[in-house]
């Protein structure tokens, strides 16, 4: 699903972020990406969800080598990976409904599947009954569930996490990776960037461990 | 199931245009402001171009009233002259030709100026015998100073005059102050451009985080784009239909002095307000600067912003 091939990325700055990475993920799967702070982990989901570019290598995701994507084709490749992050990246002028909504509104998707899919999508998160609030007026892991119920609604066969559980305590930390592993059984693939070395130590999956930028450790 | 996005299409237009004019009532302050701006710079060209218009039809109408003056050589007889403006009756171009001879010239004078005493000082008549030609009308102003020069040339006349020359000087003034208005037009579309520029910008600055998000979820550029377009079309259009309406107001005030000095002095002149044009006019030429506006703020600021 997701292949790295001798992929480097240097910054402007001339910072060598990934040098030489090599790995793949299979369809379905479900792997952590740990490693230091600045050891290159927001890199490597930047160049999946084409945020940012590999200076050198291939990337390739569903088969598509993302250095032969046109510019013009990104909106729609980026429909497809679900992005989830440490600060959730809510809109706070708009209501819970209407966040989760946006991705389908882009997609042109017409009222009725939007009002459906969007309160499956909260349902799933346990959200339900939140949908007219403003994402102000919510926790923390209630914030993250929103931006987790926005990755999904339009069922990306990928979700891209970095840092999910960052400011969240232990107990809602699990909540959190526990959905991911719902989203995971029904087929998705789930890559989870965490320096929360506990609760990976917790679950069962494969990490990917990087260190200044190198692959350190690759194992089930 | 193609015509079924086609429609949710059109609607999500509809949704966007509504709630971008939605946004502007929302701000009522900074809204106002900038379409008083924009109706203002619209006004003028308009408000302009209509005193010019109405100056041509003035102008049109005594077009009919060019008149030629004949001023005869001193030493010809009364007999000559007459025999003369008969025979100048006889051209084609001409309707009619009076004879007037210096002595009637001199009474004339003496009734309208009050120069009486002094007149009477003087040792002979200073003023030459006239003949007053009426071209034919209807014919173009080159004809008639075809014609001029013809009867210049003729050695009974010591001048010949066109009347009213400063009408032509009035007509290339028109003229000019068309080239004038024009560029004044161009001008003032330039800052209007300017304007729904920069309040775009800004609305932009306003929402880069809105706009971050959008992108990670995938959103293209054209979605991003769409709600700024039609703040710039509302910006254009609403500033357009300001324009009118103070125009219109503005013709209110002015046509009933202006009407009763025409009547005053017996001109069937009446005071046009060219308002279906301007109707028409001044809110598309808005809505085209206004979305051309937003356009250029767009493309300019869009591609800076991206996910990082
Ligand atoms: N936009 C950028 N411009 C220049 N250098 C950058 C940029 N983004 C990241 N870097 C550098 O690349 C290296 C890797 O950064 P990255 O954010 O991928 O690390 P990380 O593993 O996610 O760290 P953390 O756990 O702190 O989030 C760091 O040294 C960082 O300074
Ligand atoms: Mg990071």
């Amino acid at each position: 699903m997701i292949r790295f091939e001798q992929v480097y990325k240097r910054y402007e700055s001339q910072h060598e972020a990934l040098s030489g990475l090599s790995f793949e993920l299979l369809s379905g799967e479900m792997a952590f990406l740990t490693g230091h702070s600045g050891a290159g982990k927001s890199t490597l989901l930047k160049l999946i969800a084409l945020i940012e570019r590999s200076s050198h290598g291939q990337v390739i995701v569903n088969n598509q080598n993302l250095n032969r994507l046109p510019k013009w084709k990104i909106p729609y490749y980026r429909r497809k990976i679900g992005l989830v992050f440490q600060d959730h990246n809510l809109l706070h002028d708009r209501t819970v409904f209407d966040n989760v909504a946006l991705p389908l509104i882009i997609a042109g998707e017409n009222h009725r599947e939007i009002g459906r899919r969007v309160r499956a999508a909260l349902d799933k998160v346990g959200l339900l009954g939140k949908e007219r609030s403003l994402p102000i007026a919510l926790s923390g892991g209630e914030q993250q569930r929103v931006g987790i119920a926005r990755a999904v609604v339009n069922r990306p066969p990928v979700l891209l996490a970095d840092e999910p559980t960052g400011n969240l305590d232990p107990e809602l930390s699990r909540e959190i990776m526990y959905l991911f592993e719902q989203f995971n059984q029904v087929g998705v693939t789930v890559f989870i960037a965490s320096h929360d070395q506990d609760l990976i130590n917790q679950m069962s999956y494969r990490h990917i461990t990087l260190q200044h930028g190198k692959l350190a450790e690759n194992h089930s | 199931m193609k015509l079924f996005n086609i429609h949710n299409y059109l609607l999500r237009h509809v949704q966007v245009m509504l709630s971008s004019l939605g946004e502007l009532w929302r701000q009522p302050v900074a809204t106002t402001m900038t379409l008083l701006v924009i109706g203002i710079a619209l006004l003028l060209p308009a408000g302009l171009y209509i005193i010019l218009k109405n100056v041509e039809q003035v102008s049109g109408e005594w077009q009919q009233a060019n008149r030629i003056s004949l001023f005869l050589q001193n030493e010809m007889s009364d007999r000559r002259g007459e025999q003369l403006a008969e025979q100048l009756l006889t051209w084609p171009d001409i309707t009619e030709a009076s004879f007037q001879s210096a002595q009637q010239s001199l009474n004339e004078f003496r009734e309208i100026s009050g120069l009486q005493s002094l007149l009477d000082t003087l040792p002979n008549n200073p003023l030459p015998a006239v003949i007053i030609i009426e071209p034919e009308e209807n014919q173009p102003q080159e004809a008639t100073e075809a014609l001029l020069e013809r009867l210049a040339a003729l050695p009974e006349v010591d001048l010949a005059q066109l009347d009213m020359q400063w009408l032509q000087r009035l007509r290339s003034i028109n003229e000019t102050g068309q080239r004038g208005i024009s560029i004044l037009a161009i001008l003032l579309s330039l800052s209007v451009l300017l304007v729904i520029g920069n309040t775009i910008r800004l609305a932009i600055l306003n929402r880069q985080t809105e706009i971050r998000v959008i992108k990670l979820v995938g959103g293209t550029n054209a979605f991003v784009r769409r709600p700024f377009l039609y703040t710039g079309m509302w910006y254009g259009l609403l500033g357009g239909v300001l324009a009118w309406v103070t125009l219109l107001i503005s013709l209110l005030i002015i046509s009933g002095p202006i009407d009763d000095l025409a009547a005053l002095y017996d001109s069937q002149f009446k005071l046009q307000w060219f308002a279906g044009q301007m109707l028409f006019g001044l809110p598309l030429c808005g809505l085209l600067l206004g979305v051309m506006g937003a356009w250029l703020a767009v493309s300019r600021h869009l591609s800076a912003i991206e996910p990082s």
